[in-house]
């Protein structure tokens, strides 16, 4: 597996203030792009990725050699149509697929970060991508996207930056998480650090990963983005290639064995501190707070065209924690548009194919192109 | 009929003003005020598969419940308010209406009559719940749950206290004004009546 090989890399020079308060440069940001940018460079669409997914939105991820995360949603006459549309995604920093990170090593000590990598917040990673808009000489985006905290993301860029973008579509996320989205989180991180190979972010240095922990981690997230109704339907007390119970501790039902293999999997790809710090980073995350009680304000004067989806069985980001957002829009008086699509697929709905929001996604920006395209 | 009423209702509405549709339906109305008025036109829609159908019109719609929802707008966030043959299917039409003052400067509501001759010949001659081509559902899966006729919507102003400008009944595709020496006739012969009012 040769990572680098495959890995577009921005270096940001500029130093960057994070929110912890440190101040970082010269670090790396990995991206990948999708489609053509037009001549007028107004055809750009800023990706912004979910908790484990990645800059690969959409092929073969080259890495994993599986579909890219969005693969459902972006490719040629797709949604977002790499055919019309160009579409950029970053690896968020504080990631593990090539963004500056735990992972990497500390110049001053020569030693892989870990947990003296400092804390990140969804503000430093909006902060850290808009670098490359300049990188690509884009102006102003056509469209910024991204469900879950890709779509908290979203909702920061905006308010840092009013006039970069078009449109913006918010996907099935939150303006601050919830006691309930912490108390998940922190069932994560916990589980990662209970396991003795974590050895306080350090097992790298030890040649060893906590993979165990991290696998725990990834399961109970899991059960978090489908809806009791998906499992019920998919699983329901299915036996796992056996005839009856078994008595024991293994896998009998197929829902066990199905965790147990989105954990196996998962730990192949993603670094057990990288998922400490990005949870971390959606647990502060708090626009409500960041404009004193008041959401409207992190939108006030905006001139960009919102379209907010939130799915019917997401228990995760429900549609009224969306909802919150379109009200403090309507507030300002901003253009927001919002559907709740109806779908049991959980949370996880807006990475699967779920015909009526890949629709709403493709009128919405279809329809908005066009009409920026009659004002020019 | 409908299109005489969005006709009706569009030359109402001042070019370039911002509208609110509420219960904009599948947009036909929205559309039709972009394109012939210039309008900064939102809609709101309960209905999942009709938002879906504005979307694809590239119409910004809200899927919510005007009774509900309206709440999240501040005092005179349109110039126009649209409330089109929807109020007698509200829980609490007396709220909708001062909701609908409250966030447009002003509205425009529509009302089926049911005060039209039909509909009381319909139940006078036969005593049974009236059926028409406007009212088309039995009482028992009806959505129309506080009728009202052209009567009863100019009474209302007054309890309420909201002024109407303009008032106009819609019979066989044509539109007269109502005044007060008229509305005998008109409450009997408009099938739907249009009101242009304020707080």
């Amino acid at each position: 597996m040769n990572i680098k090989k495959n890995i577009k890399t921005l270096i940001i020079e500029k130093p960057l203030k994070l929110d912890c308060g440190q101040t970082i440069s010269n670090f790396p940001l990995a991206y990948e792009t999708y489609g053509t940018l037009n001549k007028n460079k107004d055809n750009a669409i800023l990706v912004c990725h979910a908790l484990t997914g990645d800059q690969f939105v959409t092929g073969i991820n080259p890495i994993t050699n599986k579909d890219g995360w969005w693969a459902y949603a972006v490719g040629p006459n797709k949604s977002i149509d790499t055919n019309k549309y160009f579409v950029i995604c970053a690896n968020v920093i504080g990631g593990c697929m090539g963004s500056f990170g735990p992972s990497h090593e500390n110049p001053k000590t020569k030693k892989i970060y870990g947990t003296d990598f400092p804390i990140i917040t969804i503000n430093d990673m909006v902060n850290a991508q808009v670098n490359l808009l300049d990188f690509f000489g884009i102006e102003k985006l056509f469209s910024v996207i991204g469900g879950s905290m890709g779509g908290m993301q979203v909702l920061q860029f905006v308010s840092n930056f009013p006039d970069k973008a078009r449109t913006a579509i918010p996907i099935a996320c939150t303006s601050n998480h919830s006691a309930q989205n912490i108390a998940f989180n922190e069932l994560g991180r916990q589980a990662i650090a209970a396991d003795h190979n974590w050895l306080d972010g350090n097992y790298a240095s030890k040649n060893t990963v906590p993979n165990k922990g991290l696998s725990v981690a990834r399961m109970a997230a899991h059960i978090t983005y489908l809806s009791k109704k998906g499992l019920q339907e998919k699983f329901g007390r299915k036996l796992q290639e056996r005839d009856d119970l078994k008595f024991g501790f293994d896998a009998d039902f197929q829902i066990e064995s199905y965790l147990r293999y989105q954990g196996s999997v998962f730990v192949d790809r993603f670094d057990a501190n990288s998922y400490l710090y990005i949870t971390r980073a959606m647990d502060y995350f708090d626009l409500v707070k960041q404009f004193n009680g008041n959401l409207s304000n992190a939108f006030k004067n905006t001139k960009t065209k919102f379209f907010i989806i939130s799915f019917t069985s997401d228990w995760l980001y429900p549609t009224q924690e969306n909802k919150e957002i379109v009200i403090a829009l309507n507030a300002v008086n901003a253009n927001v548009g919002f559907v709740e699509i109806e779908s049991d697929k959980g949370h996880d709905s807006f990475l699967l194919d779920v015909p009526d929001f890949l629709k709403a996604l493709k009128n919405f920006l279809d329809k908005s192109f066009i009409e920026n395209h009659d004002e020019n | 009929m409908m299109k005489t009423e969005y006709k009706i209702i569009a030359d109402i509405i001042e070019n370039n003003s911002s509208v609110l549709d509420v219960g904009c339906d599948d947009g036909t109305l929205m559309e039709f005020l972009k394109t012939n008025k210039n309008t900064n036109i939102r809609g709101i829609e309960i209905s999942k598969e009709k938002v879906q159908i504005c979307i694809a019109k590239g119409l910004t719609v809200i899927e919510g419940n005007a009774e509900f929802d309206l709440k999240q707008f501040p005092n005179d966030s349109f110039d126009y308010v649209v409330l089109g043959q929807t109020l007698q299917a509200f829980v609490n039409p007396e709220l909708v209406i001062r909701e609908l003052l409250r966030v447009g400067k002003k509205a425009v509501v529509t009302i089926p009559n049911f005060g039209h001759w039909k509909v009381r010949l319909n139940l006078l001659i036969k005593g049974t719940m009236p059926i028409t081509n406007s009212l088309p559902n039995d009482w028992y899966n009806t959505p129309n749950i506080h009728m009202c006729t052209i009567k009863d919507f100019v009474k209302f102003s007054k309890i309420i206290g909201f002024k109407i400008f303009k008032s106009l009944a819609l019979e066989n595709k044509n539109i007269s004004n109502i005044n007060r020496s008229n509305l005998f006739f008109k409450n009997l012969f408009g099938e739907l009546g249009i009101f242009l009012i304020e707080k």
